[in-house]
Parts: C-alpha cells; sequence; structure tokens
C-alpha cells in the first residue's frame, strides 16, 4: 500500500471524530424525560375526562405526523374538525386545541424535543402560551 | 473478478443514491397505506362557491378605515415595522389614481380624486399568484378564496412579481420582533421570516361561522361579503342596484372585490350606525 | 482528471486563493442575511426582486451561450472551434453553478428549496426553469467531461455522447427562453409583458456570452501555452457583432411600441430608466452607461478592420460585456418594479451585504471556471499538435 502511514493516521482521525459523541458522553446519565401533564387546564377537568384526542401511545409516537396531517387538512383542504377514534370530535388547532390543555410548553414540548435534540419550528409562526417562569 | 479503485468508487457512490433513493421511495409507498384520516368541516363554517366582496366606499370616513386596518391586523398578527420597506400590510387604504391607475382625470370631482379608497387582496377568479408559485404554497380553494401556505413557501417572491394589485407582502425581517405582546392574538399564529403573505379573506373565521374580521368592523353596509354564485346574496343584490367598478379589470384576472364609487352620494357623510 | 487542477504555477494559486477570499467574504455576508433576512438587502414590498435576480438572468444567457461554440462544430463542422468548445462547456458549468447560487440566496426560506420538486407545479414558469437549468448543467457535465477525457488519452469520445450533444444544441436556447418565460407571462408589469423577451434574451446572451469567451481565450493565450486560435476568436467576433446588432435593434423595437403608442404604462418603466421618473433618477447613469458602451463597442466591431486587431477586439467586447451586464443583470429586473402596481414609484439599490454576497457567488463561479479551464487547458497542453477527432 502507497503512503500506509499517512492513510492509518488519516483513518485514526476519522475514527476519532466519527465516535466522539459516545466518549464525549460516556458517564454522564441523561434523566428520561418526563413530559409533565398536569397544568390547571387538564386539572379542572373531570378525571374521566381527562384524555387526549387520541391513546397516549398514539400521541407518544405519531404526534408530529398527526399534526402535519391537520395543518395540510386545515390550511389545504378548508377543513375544522378532528372526529378521533373515540369518535369525539375536535377544533384542529395547535394554539386553540394541543395548547389549551398543554399549556405548559416548557414543561411538556420541550422536555422531549430537547432530550431528542429535536427543534421543530411550530413555534416561529405559532405563539406558544404565556407561561409562569419557574 | 479484479476493479481499479475508479470502477469501486463509481459503483460505491452509485449503489450508495439508489439505496438512498429506494428507502425514501419506500417510505413514501407506505405513507399511501395509512387509512384516510377522518377530518370533517364545521357544521356551522360559511360556505359559497365564489366568495366576494363589495365595498361601498361612500359608507366609509377616515376613521372607519383606520379601524378597519388595525382590526384586521391585529386580529391575524400583523407586525408593524414602521417603515415602508419591510412593510406588512393585509389591508390598506390609498388615493383613487393610486387604487385605479389610468382610470383618474383632471376633471373628476375632488372629493374623490381626494378620499382614500380600501385596498385588500382580490381573491382573483384567474389569479396570477396562484399561477407562478412553484410550490402550490398560494392556491385556489373551492370557495374562490386565494390562500397562502405559509408551512411551504420558500419565498421565492414569484407571487409577488406577478400580483397586478401589490397585495402580497414579503416578511423581510423576523415579524416577531414587530407584534407587541400585548397586541398578539393568542389564537391565530404570526408567520415566520422569508415567508409571503396577504389578506386570507379570514377563513380562519368563515371556518367557525363568523364574517370576515374587516366586515365586522366597518360601518354598516360598508363591507357586503357573500357568495356570488348566490343570485340571493347580499353582495349579488349590492351589485345589481349599483354601478361597480374592479381594479385592472383588462388584465383578466377577475377580481372578486367591487368597488361602488358613490354615485351621487359620494359627498354625503354616511350615518354612523 | 481533476489532479491536474491541483498543480500549478504561483499565479495560478495567488488567483484561486483570492478568489476564495472573496468567496469567503460572500459566505459570511450571507450567513448574516440568513440570520437577519432578506431586509439586509435594498429589496422592498415595491422592488422585491433586485441584483441577485438580475445576475441569475444575466447568467442563465452566459450558460446558453456555450451552444456558440458547440453548434458551428457539430452541426458545421466548423473545424477552427473543435479545440475550444469544452471552453463554451466548462462556462455553461460554472454559470449555471452561479444562477444556482444566486437563486439560493434570494429565497426566503433557502432551507425549503426541495419543496420544488416535492410539490412539482407543472403550471409555474419557475418549476420549469429549475428542470432546464438542471438538465443543462447535467448535459454540459457529461459532455465536457467526457469528450475532454478522451481527448486526454488521445481517443476519439465514446458513440453515446454524440445524441447528448446534439440535445445539448436544442436545450441552450430552451434554458434562455424559460427564464424569459418568467417575465414575459405576467400580467400588469408592462416593461416585462412583451412578445419579444425571449428573442432579445437570446440575442444578448449570444453577444455577451462570446464577448466573454473572447476575453478569457485571449487570457488563455496570454498565460498558457494553449492558443484557442486567432481564427476561432475572430470568428467569435463576428458571432458578437451580429448579434449584438440584433440585441440593440431588439431594444429599438421595444422603445418604438413603448413611445409610438404613447401607453404610459409601457412608457413609465422606460422612463424612470433614462431621464427618471417624478423625480426619481437612481438608474439614469448606469442605463446611459450601457447605452454608450452599446453604442461604442457596435462603432468597433462593425469594421472587419477594426475588429481584427484583437486588443481592440477585446476592448469592444468588454464593453458589449458590461453593456449588456447593466441591462440585463439591473435595468431588466428592476423596470419591472418601477413603478410599481400602484403606479408610484419606489426606488432601490443594492446594499454593502447584498453586494459582498453578489460579488462572493462570482468568485465562486470564478473560481469552479478557473479549475474547470485548468483541467482543460492542461490536457490541450499535454496533446497540442495531436489532431482530435470527434
Amino acid at each position: 500500500m502507497y503512503n500506509a502511514g499517512k492513510i492509518i493516521f488519516g483513518l485514526l482521525i476519522f475514527l476519532a471524530l466519527v465516535t466522539f459523541p459516545f466518549y464525549n458522553n460516556i458517564g454522564k446519565v441523561s434523566a428520561k424525560p418526563e413530559p409533565k401533564i398536569d397544568t390547571p387546564e387538564i386539572q379542572k377537568l373531570p378525571e374521566n375526562e381527562r384524555k387526549c384526542v387520541e391513546p397516549k401511545d398514539f400521541m407518544r409516537g405519531e404526534h408530529m405526523q398527526m399534526l402535519n396531517d391537520w395543518r395540510d387538512s386545515v390550511v389545504r383542504e378548508d377543513n375544522g374538525i378532528y372526529m378521533s377514534s373515540q369518535g369525539k370530535q375536535f377544533n384542529m388547532s395547535l394554539q386553540n386545541t394541543c395548547m389549551k390543555c398543554h399549556s405548559n410548553k416548557k414543561e411538556f414540548c420541550d422536555k422531549c424535543h430537547n432530550y431528542m435534540a429535536v427543534a421543530p419550528y411550530c413555534w416561529t409562526c405559532h405563539i406558544q402560551p404565556k407561561e409562569n417562569k419557574s | 473478478m479484479s476493479m481499479n479503485r475508479r470502477e469501486f468508487l463509481k459503483i460505491a457512490g452509485i449503489s450508495t443514491i439508489a439505496g438512498l433513493g429506494s428507502v425514501s421511495l419506500f417510505s413514501r409507498l407506505q405513507d399511501k397505506t395509512l387509512e384516510a384520516a377522518p377530518y370533517l368541516q364545521n357544521p356551522e363554517a360559511m360556505k359559497a362557491r365564489r366568495w366576494g366582496m363589495v365595498i361601498d366606499v361612500s359608507k366609509f370616513r377616515d376613521e372607519d378605515y383606520k379601524k378597519v386596518i388595525e382590526v384586521c391586523h391585529r386580529t391575524h398578527n400583523v407586525p408593524d415595522f414602521k417603515n415602508p420597506k419591510d412593510e406588512i400590510k393585509w389591508i390598506w387604504t390609498d388615493t383613487f389614481k393610486h387604487t385605479f391607475p389610468g382610470q383618474e382625470h383632471e376633471f373628476m370631482p375632488q372629493e374623490i380624486k381626494e378620499r382614500n379608497f380600501l385596498l385588500l387582496c382580490n381573491h382573483c377568479a384567474n389569479p396570477a399568484c396562484v399561477r407562478v408559485c412553484p410550490t402550490k404554497a398560494t392556491f385556489k380553494r373551492q370557495d374562490g378564496i386565494v390562500m397562502q401556505d405559509m408551512h411551504r413557501c420558500i419565498g421565492c417572491r414569484f407571487c409577488m412579481a406577478a400580483c397586478p394589485f401589490g397585495a402580497r407582502s414579503f416578511n423581510y425581517r423576523n415579524p416577531r420582533e414587530f407584534i407587541k405582546e400585548e397586541n398578539e392574538n393568542k389564537e391565530y399564529p404570526a408567520r415566520m421570516i422569508g415567508v409571503v403573505e396577504k389578506c386570507t379573506f379570514c377563513t380562519e373565521r368563515l371556518a367557525i361561522g363568523k364574517m370576515p374580521a374587516c366586515v365586522e368592523a366597518a360601518p354598516k353596509g360598508g363591507l357586503i361579503f357573500g357568495d356570488m354564485d348566490d343570485t340571493n346574496s347580499e353582495v349579488r343584490k349590492a351589485l345589481k342596484e349599483n354601478y361597480t367598478i374592479r381594479r385592472k379589470p383588462e388584465l383578466g384576472t377577475e377580481p372578486s372585490v367591487f368597488y361602488v364609487i358613490g354615485g351621487n352620494g359620494y359627498a354625503v357623510v354616511p350615518e354612523k350606525s | 482528471m481533476l489532479e491536474k487542477a491541483l498543480t500549478g504555477s504561483k499565479k495560478y494559486w495567488t488567483w484561486i486563493f483570492f478568489l476564495l477570499i472573496l468567496s469567503g467574504i460572500g459566505t459570511f455576508a450571507y450567513l448574516k442575511q440568513f440570520s437577519y433576512g432578506l431586509g439586509i438587502t435594498g429589496l422592498s414590498r415595491d422592488v422585491s426582486w433586485g441584483l441577485y435576480i438580475g445576475q441569475f438572468t444575466f447568467l442563465v444567457g452566459v450558460a446558453a451561450s456555450g451552444v456558440m461554440l458547440v453548434l458551428p462544430y457539430y452541426l458545421h463542422n466548423f473545424k477552427q472551434f473543435g479545440k475550444i468548445t469544452i471552453l463554451g462547456e466548462f462556462l455553461a458549468i460554472a454559470a449555471v453553478t452561479m444562477c444556482i447560487l444566486f437563486i439560493f440566496v434570494d429565497m426566503g426560506q433557502p432551507m425549503r428549496i426541495m419543496n420544488v420538486m416535492l410539490y412539482p407545479t407543472l403550471n409555474s414558469v419557475m418549476f420549469w426553469d429549475s428542470v432546464v437549468l438542471g438538465g443543462y448543467l447535467f448535459l454540459n457535465l457529461i459532455v465536457g467531461w467526457t469528450v475532454l477525457g478522451a481527448d486526454s488519452k488521445g481517443i476519439a469520445p465514446p458513440k453515446w455522447v454524440k445524441p447528448l450533444i446534439y440535445l445539448s444544441i436544442a436545450w441552450a436556447p430552451s434554458i434562455h427562453t424559460v427564464t424569459a418565460f418568467l417575465y414575459a407571462g405576467i400580467p400588469g408589469r408592462h416593461f416585462w409583458l412583451t412578445a419579444i423577451m425571449a428573442a432579445r434574451f437570446l440575442a444578448s446572451a449570444f453577444a455577451g456570452g462570446p464577448a466573454l469567451l473572447i476575453i478569457l481565450a485571449l487570457i488563455i493565450r496570454k498565460f498558457t501555452k494553449f492558443d484557442p486560435g486567432k481564427e476561432a476568436v475572430q470568428t467569435l467576433g463576428k458571432i458578437v457583432t451580429y448579434f449584438m446588432i440584433t440585441n440593440v435593434f431588439f431594444v429599438g423595437l421595444e422603445l418604438f411600441t413603448a413611445f409610438y403608442s404613447g401607453i404610459p404604462g409601457h412608457m413609465h418603466p422606460f422612463k424612470y430608466l433614462f431621464v427618471g421618473l417624478e423625480g426619481a433618477h437612481k438608474l439614469v447613469p448606469l442605463m446611459w452607461a450601457s447605452v454608450i458602451m452599446a453604442i461604442v463597442s457596435l462603432l468597433i466591431l462593425i469594421f472587419p478592420a477594426a475588429r481584427k486587431n484583437e486588443s481592440v477586439l477585446a476592448v469592444a467586447c468588454a464593453m458589449v460585456f458590461l453593456s449588456l451586464w447593466i441591462d440585463k443583470g439591473f435595468g431588466l429586473i428592476i423596470g419591472g418594479f418601477v413603478p410599481n402596481m400602484f403606479e408610484t414609484v419606489t426606488e432601490y439599490w443594492p446594499t454593502l451585504p447584498e453586494t459582498l454576497i453578489t460579488i462572493g457567488v462570482w468568485a465562486i463561479g470564478f473560481l469552479v471556471l478557473t479549475v474547470l479551464y485548468k483541467i482543460a487547458i492542461s490536457v490541450r497542453e499535454e496533446t497540442a499538435g495531436i489532431e482530435i477527432e470527434h
């Protein structure tokens, strides 16, 4: 092999850079995010109505796709109402439906999004609820 | 099989592209198999086949215009940049000369020369902005409203070049810094930097059975809004009873906004209701 | 062949380094624009396209003009262009690269650029423009690279490349026609709404592009051992002459229609550009500079005796290029927006960051051009004296 020394040296540097995130985080414990759902608005609801649009597991995995579908349906197809799998109807609106209950963006949305290092750009346009600084 | 480095790189490159392509193709196909989601229209929603508006300028005084503009801009979180360069406006006023270029002449009544006219998106039946948009970010709804999808707009500003009515504004700067917090309408979104926006005939209000914000804020009979396909609608009555003009009709975009200039009534100060 | 761009004289590396610095400054200015928004430019609600889109339009013409070398050689067997078709093809690649960059820096939401392909919109000219430009880039890359690769080995290029060459000849006018349609199909902008727009675009492109090619050919002869050929340069000079005459003629047609008809909307943009309107006249000196350079260059070019002197020809070509750059890269766009849709006048002038970004994109374009030309010239230097057969 020509220039074996240089190539191996280069490969080592490459490996060191690629694996940086792993060894940089070794030993650091990141707490599992636990989004809070105890907002005053949710507390106000009677116990048996404290349910999201769809079951928790579905929402956890699919809320982003659902919000995408909602926005296309509202903006482009002139719809306003979502019929849930339980047969309940909801106004399709991030600001006026989702955030009315989940008025704690920092403790709800941001908790997981920060943990997963995703930065959805909802809030560049949509106005987030005012929260008490805590 | 022997292979030189060049051939190896070629094959590696092509297989990477093929791999990435098929993955995205596959995920697209999967998308299609999702069951159709149940979306409905609000039963209270206002429906029409072609929304249109008649503006009776004789009903407006400058204060009325000011109120209408302020209500619209507050309802839709329109920022105030305080300079004409970055300006964003959905509804505004201008003189006869500028509203109807080429229509003015030196002998027309002073009152008309000097009075202000209300301008907004014409929601054309044959909109040039929709024709030119490369992403369908601006499109025509079934009810005739020319709508803007802020999530899709790439900010190429082709629609601004194409609109003959100057109805469109571009977010040259971050609009959020220019909306006072106490003025924010928490029930309506703002926009982001680098997208084009304009009047939507208040689709969000029509969807829950309310008239557009400007119509509610205008003096009685000043703004008549309704279905132009319905012969019994208020708009059609207004169009039948009054001589109306449109902005630049010769361009064939078919504006859905009509102006009653006021005939004999132009000098009469309207009574406030 | 890329390795040929990695060895060069001190002058070569100084030039590369200079371009890198300029593009670095441009990139820095762009990052500013990215965070602040396009408000950092001179653009406004009334003049919503400016320098960037002007440069884009002008450079589409430069890209299309490569065909002026390719066509005579492949369709008319004009041997003198044989060795330099590659210069036209590589110029096209650099020009299309700049076009794409200028569109990118002009976008409000550049991260969403793929939306154009994700939601293909057949009724939008801009969609078609991105299709034809992408196709033209692809064709020139394949053709240029394959033919040059064959030349470097002293063999004839593969047969499959011929149909692609013919396709690229037909494709070249299409890119500029579609670009003209961006403007010529818009209702309400009197300055742009003219059936002759595409024809005028092509005439100015086939004058300005070959003018640049002549200058590049003379530079190449001066600094390298490869001579593009006296005959080739003279033929290009004739092409520049005829198309410049055509272009000026077309502009005259526009002026006649606007002013003899006396329709205010048609006259106002011309008035704004050449004498000023309602006290606004920022573009007047530039536009007259363009007119004067067009006239002087034509006076030189139409006399064969003057044209035969290569230094004089070079001066004339520089004037043609600058004249058309002002006319198309600046006046054409701004004239469409002034006066605006309310027949009022809002002026436009580029800001410093906007200018730096523009210079940066040009620097990147010249970087691409330099590297490609270095490769082509190295191949030509090595194979000097060997007859090539395409």
